[in-house]
């Protein structure tokens, strides 16, 4: 579709405008859904969050409260931004836009359903890692940005930790690269055809709890969100923005939630490949849903066991916060990237075909 | 001009600028941020020349990491800007004549005779082709024992650097948390649940009075 756009476009304006065009339009296709999804997650913690405490929510604004992520947008667009006198205002204006923009352009390989991608790259998985990594920049930056010591405390925790866990993270998809044998995420999934005991999560199950257990102390979510410690240091990192700037942060951590629970559910649980697959009856029967619905449906339950989470167990120290990246889950995946290698070398295990 | 270079020029001259600033601007946080930028423009550049698993490394290990632990280190710095700028204007010839030697020998090097698209044609390559499989293979094989070698000097250093920092005092100095410990801990052995008989307070005479003057 963006192809023939691209086509009828070049024919009458220069070639780079109408790539530039269509990479526009691209663009905001994944990045608008995206930031709804955004705006009504953070309604779906609040009610979820609420129910598990015997709560209502919100539910003044429209129907439900459906319409409370908008009114909370409106009203912090039309608040004032303050800037902290002896800050370094470039850089505590830049330092929202560096926790953002990563968090968008990740989504430029990311997978939908068969075909539903910005650009299927070869080296998906390297890119995902590459610019996530970039996220961490905002809050060093804003940390350091604000002129505050509790803003600095929490730049500082959150880089270390942020470093911390992305090595578990990479090693723990080290090992679906060599079941996979590919780094394109399209690949990936197609991969893992053929009926729920074909998904990765069977064979990389340690690898599976690694991954979504760091990706949750990568986005900085509970328990492991010390970044922002409110006993502690207030709310750290961001204790000095407010309005739209502050909200950008916000933005930036709930689609990162997002992304670590596509990249969960492409790399573990099949990702569009419906469950049901090579069971007799049950696959005729669901044979009408879309592939899309499948990858939906895994996203949703992995971001409600973020805020499960959230719900559940107390913020971890920090001392035992590195504990357990360091000496628990990096051990952990470079054995089980041994136990892969010798799977892949003696071809046990039926998820090699 | 086609897409490409439009790009290639774009990214080549933000790489140019952000490392121009990396030695003229005088914060060294700021700094450490412009080379974040430096870095990343060259690693779009090298993805331009399909270089992709180069160009994305290193934005994962430069940016992502080491730029982070500079970052955290150059923050925790005090430093006194006034100090920094003493003598700048001292070492200027000397700082002039060795730019003016070193971009002498670049350009005989790599000048406009010896480089560009026009001595080196860009080349094609099909769509199966992949740079991590072209970089990966060579590695490990042709070159299977100095990349082991680079590994465990990598080892070495870390070995050494936290053998360096590395201070354990005596418990009477310190005092430490044993975290293994502290994790192990059950509720059984810190609290302990007693069973005891409802005590229902007796009614008070006053409140009889005042309940029954109610009915």
């Amino acid at each position: 579709m963006f192809a023939t756009l691209q086509h009828w476009l070049s024919g009458w304006m220069w070639d780079w405008l109408a790539v530039l065009i269509t990479l526009l339009i691209q663009a905001v296709v994944v990045i608008l859904p995206i930031m709804i999804a955004v705006a009504y997650l953070t309604y779906a913690e609040r009610k979820v969050i609420a129910y598990m405490q015997v709560r209502m929510g919100p539910n003044r604004v429209g129907p439900y409260g459906l319409l409370q992520p908008i009114a909370d947008a409106v009203k912090l667009m039309f608040k004032e931004v303050v800037l902290p006198t002896q800050s370094n205002v470039y850089l505590f204006l830049i330092a929202p836009i560096l926790a953002i923009a990563p968090a968008i352009a990740v989504w430029a390989v990311v997978p939908f359903a068969p075909g539903w991608v910005v650009t299927d790259i070869d080296a998906g998985v390297l890119y995902v890692l590459a610019i996530a990594s970039i996220t961490v920049y905002g809050v060093v930056v804003s940390g350091w940005a604000s002129n505050s010591k509790y803003a600095f405390l929490g730049g500082l925790r959150s880089s270390a930790q942020k470093i911390s866990y992305e090595i578990a993270m990479g090693f723990a998809l080290v090992t679906v690269l060599m079941v996979a044998d590919t780094m394109n995420l399209t690949k990936i999934v197609e991969g893992q055809q053929g009926g729920i005991w074909h998904w990765y999560l069977i064979p990389l199950l340690p690898m599976f709890v690694v991954y979504f257990i760091s990706g949750v102390a990568e986005t900085n979510r509970a328990p492991f969100d010390i970044a922002e410690g409110e006993s502690e240091i207030v709310a750290g990192f961001h204790v000095e923005y407010s309005g739209m700037a502050f909200a950008v942060f916000f933005l930036a951590e709930y689609a990162m939630m997002i992304l670590i629970s596509y990249m969960t559910s492409i790399m573990f649980l099949g990702g569009w490949l419906s469950p049901f697959e090579g069971i007799p009856l049950l696959e005729t029967l669901f044979a009408w849903v879309p592939p899309f619905f499948w990858l939906a449906a895994k996203v949703a339950f992995l971001l409600f066991v973020f805020l499960w989470f959230r719900a559940t167990f107390p913020r971890y120290r920090y001392d035992q916060l590195m504990r357990l990246g360091w000496k628990v889950f990096i051990p952990l995946t470079i054995v089980w990237v041994f136990v892969v290698m010798l799977m892949h070398y003696f071809k046990v295990g039926p998820w090699f075909n | 001009m086609s897409f490409e270079q439009l790009v290639f020029y774009a990214f080549a001259a933000i790489a140019a600028f952000a490392g121009l600033m990396v030695i003229t601007v005088r914060n060294p946080v700021k700094a450490a941020l412009w080379l974040v930028l430096a870095f990343v423009s060259t690693a779009a550049v090298w993805i331009l020349a399909e270089a992709e698993f180069l160009g994305l490394v290193l934005i994962l290990v430069y940016v992502g990491a080491v730029l982070v632990l500079f970052l955290f280190v150059v923050m925790m710095l005090d430093i006194n800007l006034a100090e920094m700028k003493e003598g700048f204007a001292r070492y200027l010839p000397i700082g002039v004549l060795v730019s003016l030697v070193v971009f002498g020998l670049i350009y005989m090097v790599v000048g406009p005779e010896h480089f560009g698209l026009a001595q080196f044609k860009p080349v094609e390559h099909g769509p199966d082709y992949s740079n991590t499989k072209e970089i990966a293979v060579p590695l490990y094989t042709q070159h299977a024992y100095a990349f082991v070698l680079a590994a465990v000097l990598l080892l070495v250093g870390i070995v050494a650097a936290i053998a360096l920092t590395l201070r354990r005092r005596p418990p009477s100095e310190a005092l430490y948390q044993d975290i293994d410990a502290q994790v192990r801990v059950r509720a059984e052995d810190r609290l302990t649940m007693v069973k005891m008989p409802a005590e229902v307070e007796p009614d008070l005479p006053e409140n009889k009075e005042e309940e029954e003057g109610a009915k």
